[in-house]
């Protein structure tokens, strides 16, 4: 067994300074004979080489993105991803060690995952960041549980413009602690502020919206951040960090919180995770903030380092009392993200925002104007837009993945009355023919 | 030695990446209204490859890690892990799928979860796993969650979730947010739950009791079939917190002892790196009767294949948007291929040698409070060094000069000056007789010489940092011109 480096000499050795003659014998003196000995029914072990040849035979059942030209975004999104990310997170110095519990021999995670926070609360205009939790949808769910500690209100008012599936994770996480939710329903796309004005009052703990929302389309923080704000409600929102490229950064409408998923940030797909979910507030909320946050530090000679810091607000110290349950979370995730942004920088990043701009605007206009077809909303959108169809969704979507196309996401399963929409997206990974062939494909499977 | 922060070597105008022209120049502004536009970009650093790459690389060689040390950081399970696995991971036939990829152009990918599935399954002798929690925490509430709905179905309202007062801080912490009040059930003189104590707490609104097992001592939980029956008998349930399964995998299943919910932590027992602090991946698996409560969506098979079912009205909801830590679960698969079923039991059966080795090596030197045998891990306490003011903080940074990862240090809370060390399968008898003869002569050094182990490390990139002032005055992130350097 190549893992175990014990020979059967060095058992046999151990066993005797313990004067035991088997292995099993030590099971029987630590485990009670009641217990069930079990041998369980798994395949037998294979060799490297034959697990990678039934890898490969697998991975050929999967349609990558080199083999079907896709369009889904909705929460995970394509995007090019520089060589150097994966080589800095591939090194086993990153990979292999755990929570830097000891600064010493830590700095390397700590001192990255300071950069990162730094580049997150840049991102998002915020004071402060923290070092991950685990995704967008559950990073979202805890800011909602930060806002009812910070304002001790209940009242969660929800965009229905927000994806439905962190919609979901939203209920569940506060399912619990007993959360109102209310959700206010898009208009047009968007959340409209009248609406916000209208529902929050003075019970409101927060307003939360997404921008880009799920529809793809562009949100005005300045309107929606004063009406939560009219009510005292904390102003929350989820945001795509490469939008934050070109579009207003939240911290600058007057976000409290700005959560987010970060996987864009050169992550690869990966089938759902690992990803990464981004939290940024004020400073002065932050030892209401979930999740570990890394501070500098001075050693005993006076120089600069990294720590954990503000641990008293975690479970190893406070338990029950803690203000999240989470533990590990998703650091080496967010060293992707930290070098993917140290790669592109500032003006690297707005180029990429303005590609993914450019390229879904130039796929909505061949497929807007197909027969039949429409843009659903006409909002300014990011890189993804929902386009109404002249029939089920569910339909014309397996039809193109007979020509080796996944046109987007069919929106019908999530929002029953939009059975003829899709949800589809374009990112700078897509090339004018890619689009080209996307429309192409789309007329003939239209007019089949 | 530390060095600039990577903002700190930022030049304006410098960039690491290529990237397309935007075509026509058209600009945001044409297509997107200024007040939905950023007025200032971010103070992100502008620098260029080879600067990222060295920067980066620097660092990594400031972290010690199971590729390049011992780490027997107890209760964390820092096994090896597979570059196999790596490998599959970094596949593009896996890595580039899209977690909302229709159904029949991911067959590949639903066919290594549900395969590592049948496995956990029958490892840990349950009915159905989830995959969706990120992380052994997130499992923790899934779980607890699933607890509150299988009682609520029942038309029974349960309040109470009952914690050893050996378990880990993530336990309480899950069950206060899944909404329970948390009850404390204290350890005998033999570190087991104590049976009477337990009685006394358990009553018709007790939920679940969640039991490691083995303990965080180390130690195999005897009367777990008595502790299960006296759960059942009073209508609740019994939840399995997976963070030492590593000391039974292959031999003996937690179903087999009465558990009806199973929570795993796939980056400890199944060898997915740690990576500085996750991404981990928190599976649960239960008993048939907990089934109709698991998060959606969950993997079906019909005979075209696999595929996603959503129609689960009685689910607790979602934990993460999508499906969970997939490429996780992939490293999980890869390492069960490898291993296989005695592959596994050898594993936990070097484990547990290894540590009951270690474990003997260092029983003079150390106090055991608990006699052995003990399973994968142990506890020592350094209680007798506190007179020449040495605490186990203090050991584990002597450890370090000497080129070791230290263990855990001061938990379980229920040792005073507890050093709880977790040697894995995958190190050898030659690293643990030099483990062993490196604490013993440490605990020579307190004796003799104690300033060497409160001055230490010695040879680090920083010596101990001043964690009380970092926390009274946060400084958590550079700002240009305010976060001076070394």
């Amino acid at each position: 067994m190549s893992f175990l480096p014990n020979t059967e000499l060095d058992r046999a050795e151990m066993l005797e300074a313990l004067g035991l003659e088997s292995v099993e014998q030590l099971f029987d003196r630590a485990v009670p004979p009641s217990i069930p000995r079990s041998r369980p029914g798994l395949p037998n072990a294979m060799s490297e080489m034959e697990v990678q040849k039934r890898l490969e035979e697998l991975g050929r059942r999967n349609c990558d993105s080199g083999r079907a030209l896709s369009f889904l975004g909705a929460g995970a999104y394509e995007h090019f991803i520089p060589a150097a990310v994966r080589t800095i997170v591939s090194r086993g110095e990153f990979a292999t060690c755990y929570t830097p519990y000891q600064a010493e021999v830590s700095q390397g995670t700590l001192q990255a995952a300071f950069e990162f926070q730094t580049m997150i609360a840049e991102l998002t205009g915020m004071e402060v960041a923290n070092a991950s939790l685990y995704d967008g949808a559950s990073a979202l769910a805890e800011a909602a549980l930060m806002a009812m500690r910070l304002t001790r209100r209940r009242k969660i008012l929800v965009s229905g413009a927000v994806h439905p599936h962190h919609i979901r994770v939203l209920e569940t996480y506060t399912s619990g602690v007993g959360a109102d939710l209310h959700f206010l329903p898009a208009h047009e796309g968007v959340t409209g502020a009248d609406r916000i004005a209208e529902r929050a009052d003075s019970d409101a703990a927060a307003v939360i919206i997404q921008n880009p929302n799920f529809f793809g389309c562009i949100e005005d923080l300045d309107e929606a951040a004063s009406a939560a704000k009219g009510a005292g409600a904390l102003f929350v929102v989820s945001a795509n960090p490469i939008s934050l490229g070109i579009l207003k950064d939240p911290g600058s409408a007057g976000a409290d919180i700005v959560v987010g998923e970060g996987q864009p940030l050169g992550i690869p797909l990966s089938f759902g995770g690992p990803y990464l979910g981004f939290m940024a507030t004020r400073q002065d909320y932050v030892r209401q903030m979930p999740g570990r946050l890394i501070g500098m530090a001075r050693d005993n000679r006076g120089r600069r380092g990294f720590v954990m810091t503000l641990q008293a607000r975690e479970q190893h110290i406070r338990r029950e009392k803690a203000t999240s349950n989470i533990c590990t979370n998703e650091a080496l995730a967010a060293l992707t993200a930290a070098v993917y942004l140290a790669l592109v920088g500032p003006e690297g990043l707005r180029r990429i925002a303005l590609l993914n701009l450019d390229a879904s605007r130039r796929l909505s206009a061949p497929l807007s104007s197909l027969p039949g077809c429409s843009l659903r909303f006409s909002r300014p959108f990011f890189n993804e837009f929902v386009l109404k169809l002249p029939r089920r969704a569910e339909e014309v979507a397996r039809m193109l993945v007979q020509k080796g196309i996944i046109g987007g996401l069919p929106l019908g399963r999530c929002f029953p009355d939009m059975s003829d929409c899709v949800l589809v997206c374009a990112t700078e990974t897509k090339t004018q023919p890619d689009l080209d062939r996307f429309a192409l494909s789309l007329e003939e499977v239209l007019g089949m | 030695m530390m060095g600039p922060l990577i903002f700190e070597k930022s030049r304006k105008g410098s960039i690491g990446v290529s990237l397309p022209q935007p075509s026509e120049g058209e600009g945001a502004k044409a297509l997107v209204s200024e007040h939905l536009l950023r007025s200032t970009p971010p103070h992100l650093p502008e620098v260029s490859e080879p600067e990222v790459v060295r920067h980066y690389t620097r660092l990594s060689r400031l972290n010690q890690a199971v590729d390049t040390t011992f780490y027997p950081l107890g209760s964390c399970t820092m096994k090896y892990n597979p570059k196999a696995a790596d490998e599959a991971a970094a596949m593009p036939g896996f890595s580039a799928v899209h977690p909302l990829a229709p159904e029949e152009t991911c067959q590949g990918w639903l066919e290594i979860l549900g395969r590592t599935e049948e496995m956990l399954c029958e490892l840990c002798g349950v009915s159905r796993f989830s995959f969706q929690p990120a992380a052994g925490a997130q499992g923790e509430l899934c779980g607890l969650l699933m607890a509150g709905a299988y009682h609520r179905d029942r038309g029974d309202e349960r309040k109470r979730v009952i914690v050893p007062d050996s378990a880990h801080g993530t336990n309480p912490a899950s069950a206060s947010l899944a909404g329970f009040d948390v009850t404390t059930a204290p350890s005998n003189s033999r570190g087991r739950i104590d049976l009477a104590a337990l009685r006394s707490r358990l009553d018709s609104s007790t939920a679940a009791l969640m039991v490691t097992n083995p303990n965080t001592l180390g130690l195999f939980e005897d009367e777990i079939l008595e502790v299960a029956s006296l759960v059942h008998e009073v209508g609740g349930l019994l939840y399995y917190d997976g963070a030492n399964l590593n000391a039974l995998v292959g031999r003996f299943r937690p179903g087999d002892m009465g558990f009806d919910i199973v929570q795993l932590n796939l980056h400890k027992t199944f060898a997915a790196p740690h990576g500085g602090g996750g991404p981990g991946s928190g599976p649960v698996g239960v008993k048939a009767e907990l089934e109709p409560y698991l998060p959606v969506p969950l993997l079906e098979r019909r005979e075209d294949g696999w595929f996603w079912n959503w129609d689960r009205p009685r689910s607790i909801g979602k934990l993460t948007c999508f499906t969970g830590n997939s490429l996780v679960v992939l490293r999980a698969y890869v390492y069960l291929c490898l291993m296989g079923a005695a592959g596994l039991a050898r594993a936990s059966g070097d484990a547990v040698l290894n540590a009951n080795y270690l474990l003997q090596g260092l029983s003079e030197a150390y106090d055991v409070r608990y006699p052995g045998p003990c399973m994968h891990e142990f506890v020592l306490s350094a209680a007798r060094l506190k007179s020449k003011g040495v605490r186990a903080w203090d050991i584990a940074k002597r450890l370090i000069d000497y080129g070791f990862h230290p263990p855990t240090v001061h938990f379980p809370l229920i040792v005073p000056e507890a050093i709880m060390i977790e040697p894995t399968e995958t190190e050898s008898k030659a690293t643990l007789d030099a483990f062993a003869d490196t604490l013993i002569h440490i605990a020579r050094e307190a004796e003799q010489e104690p300033e060497l182990l409160l001055s230490a490390p010695h040879n680090t990139p920083v010596g101990r940092l001043d964690e009380t002032e970092a926390a009274r005055h946060p400084v958590l992130r550079w700002k240009p011109g305010e976060v001076p350097n070394d």
